[in-house]
């Protein structure tokens, strides 16, 4: 039972590429961008679509993490987990267009934790979900505004994304 | 990690991951929204046999923002100033769900007692157990240190190369137990300063430096000193023949204060005996930490109780997770 | 039936033989056959030892009897192997005067477990400041020959000098609980690295050695008798030592804890291992096993402190000092000292039989064993191996630092006076017993 790779790391700059045309053609010329990756990947793929949106349209974007530990509705389900830090730009999110960045979109209870902690740190005017890979079986009415992939996956199997800054090399694989 | 009951039961490991996560509640002071929910339908239990406001209200303070519901138990004025025992009280808390017990009591062992006598399944946090432990001051204030040492570059570090002083009253004092323990454990270099009589019997296997006079510690440039509050209370016969020669030998003068580095630090756990242990100039001064020490203290208290009480009580973190 | 015939045990661990017990004497030793109306108790693997005599029990019994009365403490002790106990003067009332002594000696008597010989107070009420009625105590039923404030010191040497030299009038002897209180203020257990680690108050080797060292100086000069309870420390076997060395008429005891535990056993403030003196350090336990070897010390005593569950069940500080030790008195003393190669059975029974009788000027222990001698015998199993627990206990309370501990021997059967106190490991009912008596009184 051998991994499969559905994203090589062309297939990911190429995605992550229109994911960042798709944001800024929605932000219709006015508004102040904050890309917040979820750690620890989403953080990393935050800072990459704000770096090729910064050089597209310069000045308009930030990026930071948003940890969503504390968050979590399965805390009491296993030991005790450390959180990772939350960086916000300094100049906040109220009132700013506030996408929301992850690796992979699952059940959708991530991005639930994701939402309650955005809203203990301002009010956005809007807030919008980017992904690099959805793989379905959501468990909460959630959904991604911008997609890299589509992946339709049987919930046996596991998807993995691979970030050269964290693990050395890109590519997303899907094994049974 | 399951109770909190002494300094010397944290690993380096553990000890910096405690202070890695108060950073993160650190930050919740800054926000909007100053409170977190993990703790959300939790009970914490403030079970004060020994009088102390400050410490209290830290506690109390800490379990709110992490949105957990608190109930204050104090001596005075309860069934346990009628002589009710330690095992009922405890006994009756656990009838009552408490999900963790911060307990401060004026014997040693108590906490520990609390955690392994089978009267309650709490976590069991110590909030000082006689004149032998108080672990989270002891965080608190090595927090502190690599704080104010590396400001936003703290994260991860340890205190490997630091010098810190403790002056006083080491005999009684839990808080220079715990310091000595996390300190040690941390990698800093401990000084003890106290007279002979302050001093316990077998510190020299303490693994810190012994002084019997404040100036050959000084002589040393530590990076801290932490002076201790003279504890009139807990003296029962004459230690030092008068609170005069204590503070002209062993206290903290302005004198001595100007022979310290500029970056060096002025350390008390309060309350302070203003010219006794520490004169004004020094309580006063830009190098003094105690305002930076009680804010740090509801941060360490977040992260402690946020890693007791949040997960299930197994050991082992997990790896990886679903989105 | 009125007769015992005790076949096949080894006498003092040594020679095996049958010994015959008629009319509450041992009637005869030898290869014997089985007469009629006597009762044949098979005793071969089991050493027989005289009627074992601990000369320092707190029975509790007047005032304290919740956690101890005169019959639980002597069922207590008989399942321990004792035949007799000197019971300590601090109850309620204190037993400072001829009538409290009289009385307990009665209630030992009437029960039947074992003899009870009052200890008198040396001072009234414990208080430390008059002499009790030394005199009366003496001379009355009970007989009183061992005077102590145990629980207290007889700190003022002025007092200390006189008490000396009073009871020396009656052939008492005091036995003294040596503890300088100026030095071991609200002390919690031995003061050393690990007290200060613990944040407990420490109680200072020094303050029991200082004691002893005025004392036996005191007992010099006066030419009176010193007994020092419960020897703790290595510095105060040296005291000793030296004493006897120069022909002080001191004798001194030490406790089966204080043979086996140490001051290690505080790390969890479990107040089962509280005691007074403390618990100390290893060298301190090498050094009173060696000092019982060599003669220093000269009995092993209980200094069995019964309590109620609730002064143990608490923080250390709130906790009593004390631990009952009669029924594993005699197993704690196998497993320090005899399997050690230090001591062999017959030492046994001098530490723990003839030794403390005659301290204690209590008749009929001079010769173990001795034809024509009272029937005080104890038949012990060495072999038999178990897991302390509270079932292994008779008296009222629990508070035992054996728990969990694998402790070897087991006394099989005691005889007290004739009569079986405890027979098949099993204590006989206080009706039988009394009954038993009488019988043997009869005959």
């Amino acid at each position: 039972m051998v991994a499969r790779t559905v994203l090589h790391d062309a297939d990911i700059t190429r995605a992550l590429r229109r994911i960042a045309h798709e944001v800024l053609e929605s932000r219709r010329g006015e508004g102040r961008l904050v890309f917040l990756g979820i750690p620890t990947r989403g953080a990393t793929l935050a800072d990459r679509i704000q770096r090729i949106v910064d050089e597209i349209e310069p000045g308009v974007s930030s990026a930071g993490s948003l940890d969503i530990t504390l968050y979590r509705d399965d805390l009491a389900k296993s030991p005790t987990r450390t959180p990772a830090p939350t960086r916000i730009p300094a100049e906040g999110i109220d009132d700013a267009i506030v996408v929301l960045v992850d690796d992979v979109l699952y059940s959708g209870r991530t991005i639930r934790a994701a939402l309650d902690a955005l809203v203990d740190h301002g009010r956005p005017r809007v807030v919008r979900l980017a992904v690099l890979v959805d793989r379905g079986h959501r468990e909460l009415p959630i959904r991604a505004d911008f997609v890299g992939k589509n992946l339709p996956s049987a919930t046996s199997e596991r998807v993995s994304v691979r970030l050269v800054e964290v693990d050395g090399a890109d590519e997303v694989t899907i094994e049974p | 990690m399951r109770h909190l009951l002494s300094t010397r039961d944290l690993d380096r490991e553990t000890a910096i991951r405690i202070l890695d996560v108060a950073e993160d509640m650190a930050q919740t002071a800054d926000r909007e929204v100053r409170k977190l929910p993990p703790l959300r339908g939790k009970t914490v239990v403030n079970l004060f046999f020994e009088d102390s406001t400050r410490t209290r209200l830290s506690f109390e303070s800490a379990a709110k923002r992490l949105s957990a519901d608190v109930i204050t138990f104090s001596a005075k004025g309860s069934s346990v100033s009628k002589g009710e025992s330690l095992k009922d009280t405890a006994q009756t808390l656990a009838a009552m769900g408490a999900d963790a017990i911060v307990v401060r009591h004026h014997d040693s062992g108590a906490a520990h007692q609390l955690a392994h006598a089978g009267w309650i399944d709490a976590a069991i946090i110590n909030a000082g157990d006689g004149t032998h432990e108080h672990p989270t001051q002891a965080l608190l204030d090595a927090y502190t240190i690599r704080a104010r040492r590396f400001g936003a570059g703290a994260r991860g570090r340890d205190l490997a190369g630091m010098r810190v002083a403790i002056v006083g009253d080491i005999l009684h004092s839990r808080v220079a137990r715990a310091n000595v323990w996390l300190l040690t454990t941390l990698g800093a270099e401990v000084h003890l300063v106290a007279p002979r009589t302050l001093l316990p019997h077998g510190v020299e296997h303490w693994g810190a430096t012994v002084h019997e006079h404040l100036d050959d510690a000084l002589a040393a440039a530590p990076d801290a000193v932490m002076m201790l509050r003279i504890q009139s209370e807990r003296m029962r016969d004459a230690y030092f023949p008068s609170a005069r020669e204590y503070a002209r030998v062993w206290g903290l003068t302005a004198e001595r204060l100007a022979l310290l580095g500029p970056d060096t630090m002025v350390m008390h756990p309060g309350p302070m005996n203003r010219g006794l242990e520490i004169s004004s100039a020094a309580a006063d001064s830009a190098r003094s930490t105690v305002l930076a020490q009680v804010t740090n203290g509801v941060s360490i208290r977040m992260a402690v109780l946020y890693l007791l009480v949040a997960g299930s009580s197994g050991t082992a973190e997990p790896t990886g997770g679903e989105g | 039936m009125t007769g015992l015939l005790i076949r096949g045990a080894a006498l003092l661990g040594a020679h095996v033989d049958d010994i015959r017990v008629r009319d509450g004497v041992i009637a005869a030793r030898g290869s014997l056959s089985p007469e009629t109306d006597e009762r044949v108790i098979d005793a071969r693997g089991l050493v027989a030892l005289p009627g074992l005599v601990d000369l320092h029990t707190h029975l509790r019994e007047p005032g304290g009897e919740a956690s101890e009365t005169v019959l639980t403490g002597t069922r207590a002790a008989a399942a321990g192997g004792f035949t007799a106990v000197h019971a300590m003067a601090n109850t309620s009332p204190v037993a400072d005067m001829a009538g409290v002594v009289e009385q307990v000696q009665r209630l030992g008597q009437r029960h039947g477990y074992a003899e009870v010989r009052p200890i008198g107070a040396v001072t009234v009420g414990l208080a430390g400041e008059q002499l009790a009625e030394i005199g009366a105590m003496a001379r009355s039923e009970a007989r009183v020959r061992v005077f102590s404030d145990d629980g207290h010191c007889v700190h003022d040497p002025l007092l200390m000098r006189r008490a000396l030299e009073y009871v020396a009038t009656f052939d008492g002897v005091v036995a003294q609980h040596a503890q300088e209180p100026r030095l071991t203020v609200g002390a919690q257990m031995n003061e050393g690295a690990l007290s200060g680690e613990l944040g407990l108050a420490g109680w200072p080797a020094v303050a029991e050695e200082a004691i002893i060292a005025r004392d036996v100086l005191l007992a010099e000069h006066v030419g009176a008798r010193l007994h020092v309870c419960h020897l703790s420390t290595a510095g105060s076997v040296d005291v000793v030592r030296w004493a006897k060395a120069r022909g002080i008429a001191v004798t001194a005891e030490v406790t089966p804890h204080h043979l086996l535990l140490t001051e290690e056993l505080a790390r969890g403030y479990d107040a089962r291992f509280k005691v007074n003196p403390p618990l100390r350090r290893d060298e301190d336990v090498h050094a009173l096993r060696a000092a019982l070897a060599d003669g220093t010390i000269d009995i092993v005593a209980t200094d069995h402190a019964p309590h109620p569950i609730e002064a143990k069940e608490c923080t250390w500080a709130e906790a009593a000092f004390g631990m009952v030790g009669l029924e594993s008195a005699l197993s704690v003393v196998q497993l320090a000292v005899v399997e050690t190669g230090m001591l062999d059975w017959s030492d046994v029974a001098r530490v723990l039989s003839s030794a403390p009788a005659r301290i204690g000027r209590l008749e009929g222990y001079d010769e173990p064993l001795a034809i024509g001698a009272p029937a005080n015998i104890a038949l012990v199993d060495p072999a038999h191996a178990r897991s302390w627990s509270t079932a292994d206990l008779r008296g009222r309370s629990t508070n035992t630092p054996y728990l969990g501990r694998q402790l070897p021997g087991r006394v099989v059967h005691t005889i007290h006076r004739g009569v079986l106190t405890v027979d098949d490991g099993a204590l006989v009912a206080p009706e039988a017993v009394a009954a038993a008596h009488q019988e043997v009184a009869r005959g």
